[in-house]
């Protein structure tokens, strides 16, 4: 038993930490955040390069990492600076492609490493409310491949993605997990619209129209219809990362909050000497611990068979649901007025603390997946 | 980072195992399984069986006849203990009184009291509280004055936990009402069976007579007896509440009181189906389960801590607040799985050799009594409250 990083992990973490806190302040953040692209090409290449990235895979398909601790180190990282660099799309969709793709498909790894291609996993549909097996878009064969046609909501960086991989049913009820398959598709190719926004939390997002895309047929990743097992497998490594972003960021939301309470005067005494304050703040503190074993026993279950991993993951993700919310509401309420403007960065922290519950199932859709998993184990 | 014990850390838990499976009466298991209550004589037993082996000290070093174990053999043995069904080791001499004379005792307490403490020969209880002081227990009123060779005491203490079948206390006195509040107190032995103590039954909420009051009269209570310097008493009561509070989270009692619940919501039909199917009963159920698989990692972060050579300090408070709110809320569904049934208060049914038809589903009788009892776990040891103080204070600064 020992709940500490290895060495190389450690000074992953550190070389992240660094490169955040200097190159990545809040101002530039938000810039970063807030621009018509949504992200920073420069900072991402950047990231790629201390290996942010390559940390995310295994050695197999060209990275250097690709345990469970590894990626909850990065996006421990990531979530404490509030990056919004698409680094959840790569880790997805890399991930996919490891665990289905042909050797050609898999070439594709390398771009994802290096950082010279931007992918974005195109799943949610309107309507679906984070379901993972409701899939209404369909994929009908053609002479030359397939043929997609569909809606898909809310892609995370959609307008800087090269690289779509898309969810489309080849067969089989609305709901079924038979039936689904896998289709990595060019942003570029005919037929794929993007109606691009802005996020309130930062970085940007589109609606996705395809109306008679043609693909080829090395377009599909795995067999046609079985593409829920890769889904799940990879939106379970998304899953692990939200969580463990979500940590770093309460991390730095509990210590904005603390300084304030040190430093806020009240009545001509610190907030924080207020037992009422220091009560709530105990327990976002317990809380947060309670979060971060959560992250950790997620990490360690990713090699564990199906359902235990499954479950680990839907009971991290119904913990740190529950708990961002309760960290940011909690965090914005000590800080009373200011907490409610644009200007302090703690406010953005919360913000991301509580559309990570938006993300890849909510705490309610977790804890009811957690409760079917269950009955499936007995 | 690796959450798997070592080979031979899962080794000790299989000896352990062995041990419960081997020695442990199926009498007793059974008992404590079903959450019915236990006597002093069931205790003992419990006490007599460990000592033989050589694990009822668990937390005192070899040369004292301890095991000598570290912090993770000390969790893992506890949880094995509390999920196999055996009955809680009483505490107050092995795990309390036990280490503050091995730190502070002269020479000749450790060779009087201790051996007694392991065989049985004493039961010891705590006298901390008294009326009135809640959870600032340094307010201490109980006077105790030299005379000669002998203190003699006067006051009264409260919430003497199976006081009734204890023939020795150890107790916080006042021995300098000048000093400031701290720095006046002494912690002495006194003999139960001295003229002048009174020890009247405190009945809580669920018809149980676990706590009671304990009188003192011009008690005699020879100078031998006083542990370590007068007016220092506050320093070893502190080293006793802190001492070894890495199972304070009480995970082991959880992981088993979620079992049987399981075991009660599998039966107790809902709609035509087993409760445990029904949808609000299932999300309840699930969340408390996944405070706990949550808390079991944060307990083991902390006993790693310690077993590094990290001293638990604030970080007890957290394991406390939450593992006594995880199983608070056990009790709490426990008692709403019964239905109407929680509602019979048929006290006989809550020991051992009930003979009638039982009222209700299996295991009604106790459900709602033992909620209503475990109400005191946010309450003793530090209120959850104060737990908060200690947390806002030592972790946060504030």
């Amino acid at each position: 038993m020992n709940f500490e990083h290895t060495e190389d992990r450690r000074m992953l973490a550190d070389t992240l930490n660094r490169f955040i806190t200097e190159q990545y302040p809040f101002e530039v953040r938000n810039e970063v955040a807030g621009s018509e692209q949504g992200l920073s090409t420069a900072v991402w290449q950047q990231l790629a390069e201390i290996g942010a990235l390559g940390a995310l895979f295994p050695e197999s398909v060209g990275g250097f990492g690709g345990a469970g601790f590894d990626v909850s180190v990065v996006f421990e990282s990531l979530g404490r600076g509030l990056v919004v660099e698409p680094f959840l799309g790569a880790l997805i969709v890399g991930r996919a492609l490891a665990a289905a793709g042909s050797p050609a498909q898999q070439a594709a790894l390398a771009g994802l490493i290096d950082g010279s291609t931007v992918a974005a996993l195109a799943h949610d549909e309107p309507g679906n409310h984070y379901e993972l097996s409701r899939v209404a878009t369909r994929a009908t064969a053609t002479a030359n491949g397939w043929q997609l046609d569909g809606a898909k909501a809310v892609v995370l960086q959609a307008q800087a993605a090269q690289l779509l991989l898309v969810s489309a049913r080849v067969a089989g009820d609305v709901e079924a997990e038979d039936g689904i398959s896998l289709f990595l598709v060019p942003a570029d190719a005919a037929g794929v619209q993007l109606r691009g926004y802005g996020r309130i939390d930062g970085g940007r997002a589109a609606e996705l129209s395809l109306q008679g895309v043609q693909l080829g047929a090395e377009a599909l990743l795995g067999g046609a219809g079985q593409g829920f097992a890769t889904l799940e497998l990879a939106i379970g490594w998304g899953l692990l990362a939200l969580c463990a972003e979500a940590v770093g960021a309460m991390d730095v939301a509990k210590q904005y909050t603390l300084e304030y309470l040190q430093t806020r005067k009240q009545f001509g005494v610190p907030i924080g000497s207020f037992q009422a304050l220091q009560h709530r703040m105990a327990d976002v503190l317990l809380e947060i611990e309670q979060a971060r074993s959560a992250v950790i026993n997620a990490a360690a279950a990713m090699e564990a068979d199906r359902l235990t991993r499954e479950r680990a993951l839907s009971a991290a993700k119904f913990s740190i649901g529950r708990i961002g919310a309760r960290v940011a509401e909690e965090a914005v309420q000590m800080h009373g007025g200011i907490g409610m403007t644009w200007e302090l960065p703690l406010a953005h922290y919360a913000k991301r603390l509580v559309m990570i519950d938006h993300q890849l199932g909510d705490e309610d859709h977790h804890l009811q997946r957690y409760i079917a998993l269950g009955r499936s184990v007995a | 980072m690796d959450l798997n014990f070592t080979p031979e850390e899962e080794a000790f838990r299989a000896e352990v195992q062995g041990f419960l499976r081997d020695k442990l009466p199926a009498r007793l298991r059974d008992k404590v399984k079903a959450g019915l209550r236990l006597t002093r004589a069931d205790s003992v037993e419990w006490h007599t069986l460990l000592n033989e082996r050589g694990w009822l000290a668990n937390h005192w070093p070899t040369q004292y006849g301890g095991p000598g174990w570290n912090a993770v053999q000390k969790f893992i043995f506890e949880h094995e203990c509390a999920v196999g069904g055996a009955p809680r080791i009483v505490p107050f001499g092995v795990n309390m009184l036990g280490p503050v004379l091995i730190k502070y005792g002269s020479e000749a307490q450790k060779q009087y009291w201790l051996p007694r403490i392991l065989n049985g020969d004493d039961w010891w209880c705590q006298g901390y509280s008294e009326p009135g002081s809640g959870s600032d227990l340094a307010s201490v009123k109980t006077t105790a004055v030299r005379e000669g060779d002998h203190y003699i005491v006067n006051g009264q203490k409260t919430w003497t936990t199976l006081g009734h079948h204890a023939n020795m206390i150890f107790c916080l006195v006042r021995t300098n009402k000048e000093a400031k509040q701290q720095s006046g107190i002494s912690f002495l032995l006194v003999d139960m069976n001295s003229p002048g103590v009174e020890v009247r039954p405190i009945i809580t909420l669920d018809g149980e007579h676990e706590v009671n009051e304990v009188f003192f009269t011009d008690v005699k209570v020879p100078v031998g007896n006083l542990v370590g310097e007068e007016n220092k008493g506050w320093t070893y009561a502190k080293y006793l509440l802190t001492y070894e509070r890495t199972n304070i989270a009480g995970v082991g009692f959880s992981v088993a009181a979620l079992e049987r619940l399981k075991r009660i919501a599998a039966k107790v039909q809902r709609h035509g189906r087993p409760l445990i199917e029904d949808p609000s009963f299932a999300t309840r159920l699930a969340k408390v389960e996944i405070d706990l698989e949550n808390m079991k990692t944060t307990n083991l972060r902390v006993i790693a801590a310690v077993a590094g050579g990290g001293v638990p300090g604030a970080e007890s408070s957290m394991l406390k607040i939450r593992g006594t709110e995880i199983r608070q809320e056990l009790t709490s569904l426990t008692r709403r799985a019964m239905g109407p049934y929680a509602l019979p208060f048929i006290e006989e049914a809550m020991y051992e050799g009930y003979a009638d038809e039982p009222v209700g589903p299996a295991e009604a009788a106790q459900a709602a009594a033992i909620y209503f009892n475990n109400r005191k776990l946010s309450i003793f040891g530090g209120s959850n409250e104060i737990q908060k103080n200690i947390i806002s204070k030592m972790i946060l600064g504030l």
